[in-house]
């Protein structure tokens, strides 16, 4: 379990987290939604302990990440930001190989390796492995550095916007293997996504923020609502049932 | 950015001994004992070469005086242009991912400039000071010099490709500028220039023995370069690893400081090949620096040679400073590199 107590974060005088409390329980898909600025990403990096908190406590299954060793979190959770832009020629391979660093310390053993090929192979990237990381295109590099978080082998999975510079059939499939990640491997995975769609069809409770501030929780149910969605984003969103899953049409 | 899906073998520069797609060790192993050979003929050809008759023949006569020049000149010398070669390559290696740009060296961002700055003050206010202190003097400047450069760009709004490298010379420009105005006041202008120009004519034994320092610093940046491949992947990566990425920046600070104090006060700057070399090395190899870091060593120290040879011979039997060679192969050397470069739409 994640739990975020009093969480705050400011920049100058913007408060981009204001102390927002919550509890994400183990296992299942949970997306946080919400408009530019919202803080998505900021509640993101606490947890992940990459930016500092000004105040609260968060904790990742009960270890606190502002105590805890650097490199014992590194085995507990795996954080992928949304801005990859990565210029070093490191093959693909490689890349994927550094996932195991918190486990091997750069000597990769027998089953380094085979955690490294099967993330090659879900993120159908064997084809492709001895490339650069620079000469692929922006979906194929987004898949590897997925690739990279998913040999880390974490408990917790946390992804920033992972559906960045994919095309449909990307998106599509990276969100299946979230699915499959939560469902078959028992992970916990906290995904930042900007479309509600795919908020809506692949995870078990959302997290819709605002101005910093969490506005609500619940499950796709609960928040693919015309009220709420309009409390969120200040637009009126008609919502379709397709099948079984609830679809805001907000184009026109 | 790179869009092609188009599997091209463009990784691997013509003539080069191995395709970059080479994955297993045994496939790297060969390759870089070859290189290394390569390096002990040219350190064997760099024995013979000079002012003064040795030749094979005179060595198995047992011609003293030929021994002699052998081992107190030649020998140093080459052993000195390997050592700082390998080095001053690695310390740039190391830069380049510190500043997470391929564009700059210890050379063009301060780090040079503010050694130098740091031996003349030793030089004005403690003259007396044995090389060892200068050195040390000069290793805190290269750090300060070093962190200063890094702490600006950390605060670039963008992280302009170009921009980096403009503020390094702009950063070195103005430390060079103070280094000037003291040099010249007190007279010390040409001691400046045996700093500036690197120039390996007056390695002899017993003179030189302070650079196997860098071959331990080398060794260090080789055992560290896993951390050094993180950290050139950011602060977050280095972070989500479980790495410390302060502590990595210090190693890599410290290293990069003291290769260049080290080999500044021994046979002073030599510009460009901290640029070319990584480049070079990451242009068939990749930055994987665990393999990046025994090839930029092999190639730092080949072309050194190279460029000390021909310092030797150009102007036979005068000397040219191998800093000019360098110079003047490096930056042919780099605006090739560029427009490939740029002809690959990697820029």
């Amino acid at each position: 379990m994640i739990r975020v107590d009093q969480a705050r974060k400011s920049f100058g005088t913007l408060v981009a987290v204001n102390d927002v409390t919550v509890d994400i329980p183990a296992g299942g898909v949970t997306s946080i939604i919400g408009p530019n600025g919202s803080g998505k990403t900021t509640l993101l990096s606490l947890i992940s302990r990459l930016a500092p908190m000004d105040s609260g406590t968060i904790s990742v299954s009960g270890l606190d990440v502002t105590a805890t060793a650097s490199r014992d979190l590194a085995k507990k959770m795996a954080i992928l930001r949304q801005e990859n832009h990565l210029t070093m020629r490191l093959s693909v391979r490689d890349l994927v190989g550094f996932g195991r660093f918190p486990h091997s310390q750069g000597r990769l053993t027998s089953v380094d390796r085979e955690h490294i090929d099967r993330a090659l192979e879900q993120l159908d990237l064997t084809p492709m492995a001895e490339k650069f990381v620079d000469e692929l295109s922006g979906g194929q590099r987004q898949r590897a550095f997925i690739a990279m978080v998913l040999a880390q082998d974490t408990d917790y999975l946390l992804l920033d916007e992972p559906l960045n510079n994919l095309d449909m059939k990307h998106s599509v499939e990276t969100m299946k293997l979230i699915r499959r990640m939560a469902d078959e491997f028992g992970k916990t995975v906290v995904v930042v996504v900007h479309d509600i769609n795919f908020a809506s069809c692949y995870s078990d409770r959302i997290l819709a923020m605002r101005d910093g501030e969490l506005m609500c929780q619940g499950t796709p149910a609960d928040i693919m609502t015309p009220d709420v969605l309009r409390t969120i984003y200040d637009i009126d969103i008609r919502i379709e049932t397709i099948g079984d899953q609830r679809i805001g049409v907000y184009f026109t | 950015m790179a869009t092609s899906l188009v599997t091209t073998t463009a990784t691997a520069v013509p003539g080069t001994p191995v395709p970059s797609t080479a994955a297993g060790r045994s496939r790297t192993a060969l390759p870089l004992t070859l290189g290394i050979i390569g390096v002990l003929l040219l350190a064997a050809a760099s024995m013979f070469v000079g002012v003064s008759d040795v030749t094979l023949p005179k060595l198995i006569a047992g011609d003293t005086n030929a021994w002699d020049i052998l081992l107190i000149s030649r020998v140093p010398r080459t052993i000195a242009v390997i050592l700082a070669g390998m080095a001053l390559a690695v310390a740039g290696l190391i830069m380049q991912q510190m500043a997470r740009n391929r564009f700059v060296e210890p050379s063009m961002v301060g780090t040079v400039e503010s050694a130098m700055l740091g031996i003349l003050a030793v030089t004005i206010f403690l003259p007396a000071t044995p090389v060892l202190g200068k050195m040390g003097v000069a290793a805190v400047a290269a750090l300060v010099g070093t962190w200063i450069f890094l702490t600006i760009i950390s605060r670039l709004p963008t992280r302009n490709t170009l921009l980096v490298p403009l503020v390094g010379i702009m950063l070195g420009g103005v430390i060079s500028a103070i280094t000037t105005f003291f040099a010249y006041r007190y007279d010390l202008l040409q001691t400046l220039n045996t700093w500036m120009i690197g120039d390996f004519s007056g390695v002899l034994r017993g003179r030189y023995e302070l650079l196997w320092i860098v071959a331990a610093l080398t060794l260090i940046g080789y055992l560290a370069a896993d951390r050094f491949t993180v950290a050139g992947m950011g602060a977050d990566f280095t972070t989500n690893l479980g790495l410390n990425y302060r502590t990595i920046m210090r190693l890599g600070m410290s290293i990069v400081a003291l290769i260049t104090a080290v080999v500044v006060v021994t046979v002073g700057a030599i510009p460009f090949l901290g640029l070319v070399v990584p480049n070079l090395v990451s242009l068939i190899f990749g930055d994987n620096l665990r393999k990046a870091v025994p090839w930029t060593a092999v190639f730092g120290a080949g072309i050194v040679l190279v460029c000390d040879i021909i310092s030797r011979t150009i102007r036979y039997p005068y000397e040219v400073p191998v800093s000019m060679v360098m110079g003047v192969i490096g930056a042919s050397f780099f605006l090739v590199m560029l427009i490939r470069q740029r002809a690959k739409n990697r820029l």
